[in-house]
C-alpha cells in the first residue's frame, strides 16, 4: 500500500500529538504534520495577505530581534521578539513554527526549512483552502504594499503584480506603496485589477476638486470628495460582509507627495466611525471588517476608539502575529491581526456568523513554506514569463555573503549596513543615511548576492542618491524626527517605519524620552564627537521632498559589492540603548 | 460640480490662502481689512495675544469644542483645521498655534444665530498644539489638539 506524503505526515503528526512516538522520533518530528491542515470552522473564511512587496518567487526573510514597545505598547503584541514571542503564543522553541515567527537560530533553521513565500506556492495554498471551504465561502483580501519591492515591479510599474493578483484571485485590496507610482499609473493599475480597491481615508484635495483629472474614475465620489471607493459589500456563503478600506494614512509624508499631488490621506478615525455607522445602517451587514494599512499599533488604538468593527485585518508594520489581539471598546470587541510581510504568511480567519452577528472565530497565520507547498504550475509559468525579459540583469552575481544579510528590526540590519557602507565608500562621505523600511529580503551565509537581492532592498520610485554637507545639528534633528515617528507613545503619531539607518555614525538612543531628547552621544566611527555647528559630508538616498541628483542607490550598492566580492560586516552602526533592559521586544542585541 | 459647493470651496480656499499670506508677512494686514487687530496678531505670547484680542486669557476647557486636524501634517504650510463649537450663543472662534512665532492665527466673529463652525488652513513652523478659543455668552472656552510637523521620509 502506498500512502501519500501528505497522509503520512498527517499520521505522524497525530501520533506525535497523541504521545505514541518514542521521544527521539518525536523530537525529529518537530516539523508538524501538515501545517496546512485547517479543520473547517464556521461559515465564512477570510484569507488575508499583506505587504508581499512584489516578491513573486520564494525568498528568505528573517524576523526581527529588535521590535521595541514603549509606553502602553511595552511587552504587548506586536512588540515581542524571539523567545518572548514564542512564549506569549505557546510556540515550541526549535520547531518549524518557531522558525517562521522568530529570528532564533536563523541561519541553521533557514537551511533546514528553506525559502518562504512565492506567488506560485501561495496560489497552491489559496486554491486548497478555497476548495476545502467550498465555492463562494471565502474571500481573499490583500492589505497592500503589493505592487512595489522588486526589480520587476519597478520596471513594469507594478503591472506584473496586478496580473499576478488577478490570477491569484484577490477580491479586495487597499494600498500604500501602490501610491508611489505616478497618480495616472495608480489609476491605470486599479483599472486593470480585477478585484476592488477600497480606501475610506483618501480624499481629493479641495483645490483639485475644481478640475479633477480623474473625474471619470469609477471609485471617485465627488460629493464625498473620496478618491476611491470606501467600502464594498460581498455575500459570502449567504453572509453579508462589509469590507472597509483604510490606506496607509501617512503616504504623502513618508513617501513623495509629488507623484500624487491631488490626494490627501490621514487616519480620519471620526470618518471611519461615520463610515461604519453608515454601512451598518444602510447595508445591514452581518459582519464588518476593515482591511487596513495603518500599522498594528495604530490599528490597536483605532479598535479601541471606533465601535462596530468585528475584525481589522492589518499590515504595514510587517508583524507576523500568530493570533489576533482582542481590543475592547465602548460597544464590544474588535479583533486586530497583522500578517507579516514578503509573502511569508497567509492569514486565515474562519468565522462563525449567525443571526447577523459574529459568534466565534478561528485564526491561523500560516507560514508559506515553499518546500511544503508545491508550485502552482499556471502561476509559475506566468511568473517565469513576466521575469524573462529581466532575468539576466536580476541574476547578475555581485558578491558572496559571509553572514546573514537582513534588514528588519528597529535599527541597522546587516543589509542596511552594506548599503550605508556602500554610500560612504562610493560617494566618499563621512556619514550615510538610509531609510528604515521594513521590507527587503534576507540573504543567508554562503549565498551569492545577486542584483535581484539589491533590488529587493532598494527598489523604490525615488532611488536617487545625494551627497551634501549637513551640520551636526541638522543630523541630530533628522535622527530625533525619525525616532519620534517610531517611539512616540501615541500610535497615531507613529508612521510605522523603523529608525533611519546610519553609516559612520554611532549614537545613544533612549526611546522612553520625549521628542528631541532621545538622541545623544553622537560620534563618528573613530570616536570623535559630532559638533552641532560643524559641517559633515553626508550621503543618502530616498529623498521625499524633491528628486536628488545622484545615481540610483542600487547602482551604488552594486558597484560596492562587485568591488568587495566577499561580504562580512566590519562594524554595525547600531545605537547603544538606554532604559531598554528587559524589554521583551529586544533579544541578542549587541549594544544593550 | 454643484455650483453652490464650488463657491463655498472657492471661498474657503481663498480664505485659507489669505491667512497664509498674512502669516508669511506677504500682505500688510492694514490693507487687507480695515479693522485688522494688528496688535493682537503681532503678539509673541499666546496669553498676550488672547488678552489683546478677547480682553482675557482666562478660559475653561470644554468638551463641546471639537478640533479636526491631522495628527501629522502633510504640509506644515497649510494644515487644515476645523473647529466646531456645540454650545449656544457662540460669538467668536479663535485659532492659535502657541509654537508659532506669532501664535494668534485666525479669529472669526459670528453673527447671532450662526452655527459654531470655522474651517481654515494654518501655517505651523513646528510640532505643537492647535488651540481653539470659543467666546460664548461672554465667557471663553477652549480645547486643543496636537499636530506634528515632520520632515517626512523613511516610511516602511
Amino acid at each position: 500500500m502506498s500512502i501519500s506524503r501528505r497522509e503520512f505526515l498527517h499520521l505522524m503528526g497525530m501520533a506525535g500529538a497523541a504521545g505514541l512516538l518514542p521521544g527521539s522520533l518525536r523530537a525529529a518530528n518537530q516539523r508538524p504534520a501538515d501545517i496546512y491542515e485547517t479543520p473547517r470552522f464556521g461559515n465564512v473564511c477570510l484569507m488575508h495577505m499583506t505587504d508581499c512587496h512584489a516578491q513573486l518567487n520564494p525568498i528568505y526573510f528573517r524576523e526581527p530581534n529588535v521590535n521595541l514597545g514603549v509606553g502602553g505598547a511595552l511587552g504587548k503584541a506586536p512588540h515581542l521578539v524571539g523567545n518572548a514571542l514564542l512564549k506569549q503564543f505557546g510556540i515550541t522553541p526549535g520547531s518549524q513554527a518557531a522558525h517562521a515567527f522568530s529570528y532564533l537560530d536563523y541561519d541553521a533553521a533557514a537551511r533546514t526549512y528553506g525559502k518562504v513565500g512565492g506567488f506560485a506556492h501561495l496560489a497552491t495554498l489559496v486554491k486548497r483552502l478555497r476548495a476545502e471551504r467550498g465555492d463562494g465561502n471565502s474571500l481573499l483580501l490583500d492589505g497592500g504594499d503589493t505592487w512595489q519591492g522588486s526589480g520587476t515591479a519597478y520596471w513594469t510599474r507594478g503591472k506584473d503584480m496586478v496580473e499576478a493578483c488577478n490570477r491569484l484571485g484577490v477580491d479586495i485590496m487597499t494600498g500604500h506603496w501602490e501610491f508611489t507610482y505616478q497618480d495616472s499609473e495608480v489609476i491605470e493599475n486599479i483599472g486593470a485589477f480585477k478585484g476592488e480597491f477600497v480606501a475610506q481615508n483618501v480624499k481629493v484635495t479641495e483645490e483639485a476638486l475644481f478640475d479633477y483629472k480623474f473625474s471619470d474614475f469609477d471609485g471617485f465620489n465627488e460629493d464625498a470628495g473620496l478618491a476611491f471607493k470606501p467600502y464594498t459589500m460581498r455575500s459570502v456563503n449567504g453572509v453579508r460582509v462589509a469590507v472597509i478600506g483604510q490606506a496607509f494614512p501617512y503616504t504623502p509624508i513618508a513617501n513623495p507627495s509629488r507623484f500624487i499631488p491631488d490626494w490627501t490621506f490621514g487616519i480620519r478615525d471620526e470618518q471611519m466611525q461615520a463610515m461604519v455607522d453608515k454601512v451598518r445602517a444602510r447595508e445591514k451587514p452581518d459582519l464588518v471588517v476593515v482591511l487596513s494599512h495603518n500599522g498594528m499599533d495604530v490599528d490597536l488604538k483605532m479598535a479601541g476608539q471606533v465601535t462596530g468593527i468585528d475584525v481589522i485585518f492589518g499590515g504595514h508594520t510587517h508583524d507576523g502575529m500568530p493570533a489576533p489581539t482582542v481590543v475592547e471598546n465602548a460597544s464590544g470587541k474588535t479583533l486586530v491581526t497583522n500578517a507579516g510581510s514578503n509573502g511569508k504568511f497567509l492569514g486565515v480567519m474562519d468565522l462563525d456568523v449567525r443571526n447577523g452577528k459574529l459568534q466565534g472565530y478561528q485564526y491561523r497565520l500560516l507560514p508559506v513554506f515553499s518546500n511544503l507547498l508545491g508550485a502552482d504550475a499556471e502561476m509559475q509559468a506566468y511568473i517565469d514569463e513576466v521575469r524573462a525579459p529581466f532575468l539576466a540583469k536580476l541574476q547578475e552575481p555581485l558578491a558572496v555573503a559571509e553572514e546573514t544579510l537582513y534588514r528588519r528590526g528597529n535599527f541597522n540590519g546587516t543589509f542596511d549596513q552594506v548599503i550605508c557602507d556602500a554610500l560612504l565608500k562610493v560617494n566618499d562621505a563621512q556619514i550615510s543615511l538610509s531609510p528604515g523600511f521594513r521590507w527587503g529580503t534576507t540573504v543567508i551565509p554562503g549565498q551569492t548576492i545577486t542584483m535581484e537581492h539589491v533590488m529587493d532592498q532598494t527598489c523604490i520610485t525615488y532611488p536617487e542618491t545625494y551627497r551634501r554637507e549637513m551640520s551636526g545639528a541638522d543630523i541630530k534633528a533628522i535622527l530625533e524626527d525619525v525616532c519620534d515617528n517610531l517611539f512616540n507613545p501615541d500610535p497615531y503619531f507613529q508612521q510605522g517605519g523603523d529608525m533611519v539607518r546610519l553609516g559612520g555614525l554611532d549614537y545613544v538612543c533612549d526611546p522612553n524620552q520625549s521628542f528631541g531628547k532621545r538622541i545623544s552621544g553622537m560620534t563618528l566611527d573613530n570616536g570623535t564627537a559630532i559638533e552641532a555647528d560643524k559641517q559633515y559630508m553626508v550621503a543618502g538616498w530616498a529623498t521625499v521632498g524633491s528628486q536628488s541628483p545622484g545615481r540610483p542607490i542600487w547602482d551604488v550598492v552594486a558597484d560596492y559589492l562587485r568591488d568587495r566580492k566577499q561580504v562580512k560586516i566590519d562594524k554595525l552602526n547600531t545605537p547603544k540603548l538606554v532604559g531598554m533592559a528587559g524589554n521583551p521586544g529586544l533579544e541578542d542585541y549587541p549594544a544593550a | 460640480m454643484n455650483e453652490l459647493r464650488r463657491l463655498i470651496i472657492k471661498g474657503s480656499v481663498a480664505a485659507g490662502t489669505l491667512g497664509v499670506a498674512v502669516g508669511a508677512g506677504l500682505l500688510v494686514p492694514g490693507r487687507v481689512l480695515a479693522a485688522w487687530p494688528d496688535k493682537a496678531f503681532g503678539q509673541k505670547k499666546m496669553e498676550d495675544a488672547l488678552t489683546t484680542l478677547l480682553g482675557s486669557a482666562e478660559m475653561t476647557e470644554s468638551a463641546e469644542i471639537s478640533i479636526k486636524a491631522p495628527e501629522i501634517a502633510e504640509n506644515g504650510a497649510v494644515v487644515p483645521v476645523t473647529v466646531t463649537a456645540a454650545m449656544a450663543g457662540v460669538e467668536s472662534i479663535t485659532i492659535a498655534a502657541p509654537n508659532n512665532p506669532a501664535p494668534l492665527v485666525a479669529s472669526f466673529d459670528l453673527a447671532d444665530g450662526a452655527h459654531g463652525y470655522a474651517s481654515t488652513r494654518i501655517k505651523m513652523g513646528k510640532s505643537g498644539d492647535v488651540i481653539a478659543v470659543v467666546k460664548a455668552g461672554g465667557k471663553l472656552y477652549t480645547a486643543k489638539k496636537g499636530v506634528k510637523v515632520t520632515i517626512g521620509g523613511c516610511g516602511g
